[in-house]
């Protein structure tokens, strides 16, 4: 360059044309004017088409009675009701199943992520059978799998499998006694909830005086003995305010009592089982990818198995594994939608099945229903994300 | 995987992107060009519509696509079918994926207005009620208090049974399944004690039973479901050639008028079945079709009592009788307007 003539380039602005930072505006302004305009067309004509075909549209049908009944319902619902209910009925029955394949699917992925990895030769390979098998079959036959020939083939209400008069299990579902508290019982949760504290506390307490003397505590024996101890001794004080209502065999099926659809069941079963191999598979690549140099240096500093996988493997597998376990969670989200094969009311069964068969406007209940699970996906992603940013490698 | 949603989210889309406008006409240009009726039956109901293992499909309700398909080409074999599922049915119609909808519809005053459809007449009078085991030793519904109830979505069903229980103050458990299979299945499997369907479709589901004798039907009637071909509304002119295909089915055998004897008819000097098969009167004209498309009706597919018979009735495994389907006079509410 230094045998370039020496021309003093004053940096005058170059022509609008030229500039790259006008250029890259002008672009993404005509990039979002062409989506919108698309989008706003798309929407107009719809709308226009529905109105000359004398397809009703808006979202006035929510306000009129349902009258069709649902099997499974979180809030107070019956036929009385209007279809804007049945949405949320379906959302909460969404949620439900999600929660519970969530946490199903995370303990079990976590359990045999660790058991492939183990050194016994027979936990390993169940382990490894397990996941290829389930990984590897499609979701929608694993659902009729445990529904069709599990759940169903259970025996009928009257040949019940019976624990003791209390709980019953059939091909109606799983039928167990419900609580029924009296007065008092707030003593017994007011107790419950001084006890989370007392745990939070001691456990910072804990916290910080091993930082600062390094003698560890038994912070999970003394929160147990707390959690357990202190609502058991304001039940006993309060005089046992809990009565049971049984579940009873009455007609054709059993009332009374708390129960487990097999639908739900079913699909819980089916999601926690087919995420939990990837899920598993996801644990054992975070666990492998923690670097051998690490397990030596705990081993060298005397640490035992417990400890070492405690303290040092798993915390930095976790910056590998929550990743991949978000799109897991989602995965079980979406897939939660299965549900209306094998009559499970959730969301895409009673509202975008049954309700918008009654009332017909397609594309508002579409949308509402695409909107909550996109809300759903939304929500574990931020909080995942949370929980990655807590979770990653703090540089000091 | 969340192939749910994708299919219910695909119609939607698709009506966003692919309505048209419906004008008089277009439908029937639309088929005369593609040489076809595009015709939505259900995935397989046994007397209604249903394939058989060659992919060629019958029923009551398949006769009423192929009369259409003989009205127009003078061919009742130029009908395409596309199985729909009782959530889908009505979109595929509004997307304009099929011309009509035959497929054991009820008509109800919601599907005529909201939906932008318009039922052509009704093929099959038929009504609601009950299927149970009959171990249960149950021998009306109203002893059903307290039972788990099989259903399939979609359908004026779920309505009618709610009405019906809670009329009654019985309570019920309503399972809900996609398909009519899941539902006999959930059946079967005694996962409900009853199952319930309009009744012909009950008759039909049983035969799919393995044990077809260990269900009985209960007597309990308690819904109308008067059962039609459907199409699109604005469409006049498409509307009137699907109503009177059907109207001439019931003409036909009104007038004594066979697939057998339609040849030797064509001398009748019966000035109505003269009219119906295009020799004097209006013909064809008004209906934009050829002067013989009643005739191509009745010798291609048959009058409505052959096909009646052929399909459910009596030369059929489900033994229905006519009942409330026999012609007005002779007991029944079947009735079309005269072709004059």
């Amino acid at each position: 360059m230094s045998d370039l003539p020496n021309v003093s380039h004053t940096p005058g602005k170059p022509a609008p044309w030229n500039d790259p930072k006008i250029r890259a505006l002008v672009f993404q302004a005509l990039l979002i004017g062409v989506v919108v305009t698309f989008g706003l067309y798309l929407i107009n004509n719809t709308l226009h088409n529905m109105e000359q075909r004398g397809i009703s549209t808006g979202f006035g049908f929510l306000d009129n009675t349902a009258g069709f009944g649902v099997t499974q319902s979180l809030i107070e619902y019956d036929e009385t009701y209007t279809y804007g209910r049945t949405f949320f009925v379906g959302l909460l029955n969404t949620l439900l199943v999600a929660v519970l394949g969530i946490i199903s699917a995370t303990l079990l992925g976590f359990v045999m992520g660790v058991a492939r990895l183990s050194r016994n030769w027979l936990i390993a390979r169940i382990a490894t059978v397990y996941i290829e098998i389930f990984r590897n079959i499609p979701l929608l036959l694993q659902i009729f799998f445990w529904y069709f020939a599990v759940g169903l083939n259970l025996p009928r209400p009257k040949q019940s499998f019976a624990l003791g008069e209390t709980i019953f299990l059939n091909n109606r579902g799983l039928f167990i006694p419900r609580p029924i508290t009296e007065d008092g019982f707030g003593l017994v949760i007011g107790a419950f909830v001084v006890a989370i504290i007392a745990v939070i506390v001691i456990a910072r307490w804990a916290h910080r005086r091993q930082d600062a003397t390094g003698q560890p505590f038994h912070t999970v024996w003394v929160s147990l003995a707390l959690l357990v101890g202190l609502p058991g001794l304001a039940f006993l004080a309060a005089g046992a305010p809990l009565t049971w209502e049984m579940p009873e065999l009455r007609g054709f099926n059993f009332r009374g009592g708390l129960s487990v659809l097999p639908e739900l069941f079913s699909l819980t079963l089916a999601l926690a089982v087919y995420t939990g191999t990837f899920i598993a598979e996801t644990v054992r690549a975070g666990i492998q990818s923690v670097s051998h140099g690490q397990t030596e240096a705990a081993r060298a500093l005397g640490l035992r198995e417990a400890p070492m996988l405690q303290l040092i493997i798993i915390p930095q597998a976790m910056r590998v594994i929550i990743p991949p376990l978000t799109s897991q969670y989602l995965n079980v989200v979406k897939n939660s939608s299965l549900a209306a094969a094998i009559g499970y009311p959730d969301l895409v069964a009673v509202f975008a099945g049954t309700t918008l068969n009654q009332t017909g406007p397609a594309v508002e209940i579409i949308a509402m229903t695409m909107a909550v699970y996109l809300t759903f996906s939304l929500s574990i992603s931020l909080l995942m994300n949370w929980y990655n940013a807590k979770m990653m490698l703090r540089e000091r | 995987m969340k192939k749910r949603l994708l299919v219910s989210a695909l119609p939607a889309l698709a009506l966003s992107v692919a309505l048209g406008t419906a004008q008089a006409g277009e439908t029937l240009d639309a088929v005369k060009g593609k040489g076809f009726v595009q015709c939505g039956v259900s995935t397989g109901l046994p007397g209604f519509s249903v394939a058989d293992d060659k992919g060629n499909w019958a029923g009551l309700d398949v006769d009423v696509c192929r009369a259409v398909a003989a009205a127009i080409f003078g061919d009742a074999s130029k009908v395409k079918y596309s199985p729909l599922n009782a959530k889908e049915r009505f979109t595929a119609l509004q997307s304009s994926e099929i011309d009509m909808l035959s497929r054991n519809t009820t008509w109800t005053l919601t599907r005529d207005s909201n939906l932008g459809l318009n039922f052509a007449g009704v093929n099959y009078y038929d009504g609601q009620g009950f299927m149970v085991s009959k171990n249960l030793g149950v021998k009306s519904a109203l002893e059903l208090d307290g039972a788990s109830v099989c259903i399939q979505a979609g359908t004026t069903t779920e309505l009618n049974l709610a009405d019906y229980f809670r009329a009654n103050s019985m309570k019920y458990e309503p399972i809900t399944y996609d398909s009519s299979d899941e539902t006999v299945k959930g059946f079967e499997a005694g996962r409900c004690d009853v199952l319930t369907s309009d009744q012909s479709q009950l008759y039909a589901l049983r035969i799919k039973l393995s044990k077809p004798g260990s269900a009985i039907v209960l007597p309990e009637v308690i819904s109308k479901e008067p059962l039609g071909p459907v199409v699109r509304q604005g469409d006049d002119e498409w509307f009137n050639i699907v109503r009177w295909s059907l109207f001439a089915m019931i003409n036909a055998e009104e007038l004594g008028v066979s697939s057998a004897n339609v040849d030797k008819m064509k001398s009748s000097k019966d000035p109505g079945i003269r009219r119906l098969l295009g020799l004097e009167g209006i013909k064809g004209q008004g209906l934009k079709l050829s002067d013989d498309w009643a005739y191509n009706i009745v010798k291609q597919v048959g009058n409505y009592s052959e096909a009646f018979e052929r399909n459910v009735g009596q030369g059929s495994r489900l033994k229905i009788s006519r009942g409330l389907n026999a012609l007005w006079n002779n007991g029944g509410i079947q009735y079309a307007p005269p072709i004059r």
